[in-house]
């Protein structure tokens, strides 16, 4: 689960992990009242949406065109006068307002959000720190080591990818024990890898043991601080943050699972949740509904794999009822680009037959408007396909994976 | 011989009493597996599918010389219930339950290495692990399986299920199939697989399934191209069509930071000299033509 910058900083500060002072506003007058709060001066008014490219992204009504402002967003297009951007500098309380009401209520599209953009419904009012140096921490964790591992380097405000692919050398890696936190020495040579001395090495140190604990506590699965900066007074800040949290882990934190942004998640993808599907949705036409991941994914490069596009990745989990299938296909045909469907379920310890009375049973309550390919295998797989056949409903059963494929690219080029 | 799970494997289910434990333990023991007990804190001294259940691991342990457990404990309390049976020295612990916290993996994998290091962890998040005709330690569905000669082993469930399949249509049959795993933390490896594999001596070949996210499947095309692994192996690998930074069902398929993508996986895998199926229906046959090579 993804949050905002705002709340990613509310829970570092908690933890003790320095960040520059600011205040979260919905509104342009909140705005207003923040930047006089904060003490004036120097103040940036932040987008706050989970992407990325905030700084080089455009903020944006209705009326624009969402690829010609991704152009934008992405270099690739000349910007136009006045096209607000996602982060703003502001030295004065009316441009505090008027920079919000450039971004509250718009959608800001960055090279990350693609051209639909993500809706802008808060604003983070925040102190501007004049920048000595800008540094890089993150910390997720490391698959092959079994644990998490924190990446420092003084390269920030890049991409950490970026400086992994040109300049691994500078990038210092160091393995946490789960069980012990990051160490005193650990911190000590983070600091000096980072060129840190004096007291603000001690503050560096600080900082990184509480920001490893809160990795560690909240059960965060990416925690990224880009930039982090050394201010011209020795302090060191954590000007952007990224967190990231286990959904495995939510159910121990009830404070950061409500912290989740529903204007942030795909619609299909928050209601298959729900239901205990999982669902991700692609941009091709073919939609499939399958037992299992491994199986869900495998479908999909099976399209792909004979010429189609698929529309998404469905898996309704080891079994398959009525209900499941139900909600699946509904969320399958609320995508209006989908022109057939393929349902591949592999029946192991859930016969076969079982599996076609609930496809049958599902397909009965729904208007299907395009055509359905299903391929089943497994327990009683002649009589379940016996069902289909003799339902009299327009099914269209498949023999094996590369028939079902086969079957349920041609129906979608019929349907087009 | 097979690996992992024969007919001398001494089987506890730790859950036993809840719905997925009871229905899947009583399948295990419809198959052969020889179901010793259960566990359930707070029902000893209680019987199920005609099997004592013990309040604890070490009490299991203690009166049936149980060396294998199959854990459906739920997700909170899953990764403790590892440990328990490690401390009570059962040597294979299977752990079906999906959606353990990855921190609580990371903290269990760890005391195991430091504390059990022979104890053999499958899973969690997986079908489990089968020697056709043997034992069966798990969810997946028996029938399909045929004794034999190849290795079988997969980050997934019903993916697995259709390559046994596909295997036992073609007449191949099996020594053992096991199911690592979809979680990005776990106790078993491809790489530790294949060599467990590699010293069995009735297994001939392997069938590997890998999946987008991490870079086990790469870890074991070095494996195979150091000279290692020695055995014919094909292997396929799902999400070719993944979208990145996108969770596929399971928490470990994902392709973080441009790395974990399937075309990476693939071309490590040949460039090793496997032979991959490129489509899923292909995964039996190209087994086939590895062993022909």
């Amino acid at each position: 689960m993804k949050v905002h910058e705002y709340q990613a900083k509310e829970l570092l500060k908690k933890a003790g992990v320095a960040v520059p002072a600011g205040i979260v506003a919905a509104t342009p007058d909140e705005a207003a009242k923040a930047y006089d709060a904060l003490g004036g001066g120097l103040i940036v008014v932040k987008a706050q949406v989970h992407a990325g490219g905030r700084g080089k992204g455009v903020a944006v009504g209705p009326e624009v065109d969402r690829q010609q402002a991704l152009a934008i967003a992405s270099g690739q297009a000349p910007r136009p006068d006045g096209m607000a951007k996602g982060v703003q500098l502001v030295k004065s309380a009316a441009a505090a307002r008027a920079a919000a009401a450039s971004l509250l209520g718009k959608t800001l599209v960055t090279y990350q959000t693609g051209a639909q953009g993500s809706p802008i419904a808060k604003v983070l009012v925040t102190v501007g720190h004049e920048i000595a140096r800008e540094l890089y921490l993150g910390l997720a964790v490391d698959r092959a080591l079994q644990r998490p591992v924190l990446m420092a380097t003084t390269e920030g405000g890049v991409e950490i990818e970026t400086v992994a692919e040109h300049s691994p050398e500078k990038i210092l890696r160091v393995p946490i024990d789960v069980a012990q936190g990051l160490l005193d020495f650990q911190a000590r040579k983070i600091a000096g890898a980072l060129a840190l001395t004096g007291d603000t090495a001690r503050k560096g140190v600080v900082f990184f043991k509480n920001f490893v604990k809160l990795f560690l506590d909240t059960d965060a699965s990416l925690a990224e601080i880009n930039p982090l900066i050394v201010t011209d007074n020795g302090d060191v800040l954590a000007l952007d943050c990224k967190l990231n949290f286990d959904d495995n882990a939510l159910f121990r934190h009830p404070d950061i699972a409500a912290m989740l942004d529903p204007n942030e998640e795909d619609p299909s993808e928050l209601r298959a949740g729900k239901s205990g599907l999982s669902f991700v949705s692609l941009d091709g036409d073919i939609a499939c509904l399958v037992n299992g991941a491994g199986l869900a994914m495998s479908t999909m490069d099976l399209i792909k794999y004979h010429g189609g596009e698929p529309a998404n990745f469905l898996d309704v989990g080891g079994g398959a009822n009525k209900d499941q299938v139900l909600e699946g296909f509904r969320i399958l045909l609320s995508a209006p680009q989908v022109k057939a469907v393929l349902v591949n379920i592999f029946g192991g310890i859930m016969k076969c037959d079982t599996i076609a009375s609930a496809l049958l049973a599902a397909y009965e309550e729904i208007d299907f408007r395009v055509p359905l390919v299903v391929r089943l295998e497994g327990t009683n797989v002649e009589l379940g396909k016996k069902l289909l056949k003799e339902s009299g409903k327009k099914i269209i059963t498949a023999d094996g994976l590369t028939d079902a494929a086969q079957k349920v690219v041609a129906a979608s080029r019929a349907t087009a | 011989m097979s690996i992992l799970v024969d007919k001398n494997t001494r089987l506890i289910c730790q859950g036993i009493t809840g719905k997925a434990g009871a229905f899947h333990a009583e399948q295990c023991k419809a198959y052969g597996t020889n179901l010793v007990g259960g566990v359930t804190p707070g029902k000893k001294g209680t019987t199920t599918l005609g099997v004592p259940v013990f309040d604890s691991c070490s009490d299991a342990v203690a009166a049936t010389a149980a060396n294998a457990t199959m854990i459906f404990v739920p997700p909170p309390f899953a990764a403790d219930a590892i440990l328990e049976a490690a401390d009570a020295g059962i040597s294979l612990i299977v752990a079906i339950t999906e959606g353990i916290p990855v921190l609580d993996m990371a903290r269990a994998v760890a005391y195991l290495k430091a504390n059990h290091p022979t104890a053999r962890l499958i899973g969690p998040n997986c079908p489990g692990v089968i020697t056709p005709g043997a034992c069966k330690i798990g969810i997946m569905p028996g029938y399909i399986h045929k004794p034999g000669r190849i290795g079988v082993v997969s980050r997934s469930g019903t993916l697995t299920y259709e390559a046994v399949w596909q295997l036992t249509s073609l007449g191949i049959g099996q020594s053992t199939c096991v199911g690592i795993g979809g979680d990005p933390v776990n106790g078993t490896s491809f790489v530790d697989t294949l060599m467990m594999f590699q010293a069995d001596p009735e297994t001939d070949g392997v069938l590997m399934m890998g999946e987008i996210g991490g870079n086990a499947e790469e870890q074991a095309a070095a494996l195979k191209a150091k000279g290692l692994f020695t055995k014919p192996l094909a292997a396929f690998i799902a999400g070719q069509t993944a979208p990145p930074g996108k969770r596929m069902g399971h928490a470990g398929a994902i392709i973080s930071g441009g790395s974990g993508k399937a075309s990476d996986k693939i071309a490590a895998l040949e460039g090793a000299g496997i032979r991959v199926a490129m489509s899923p229906a292909d995964m039996g046959v190209t087994l086939q033509s590895a062993l022909r090579d």
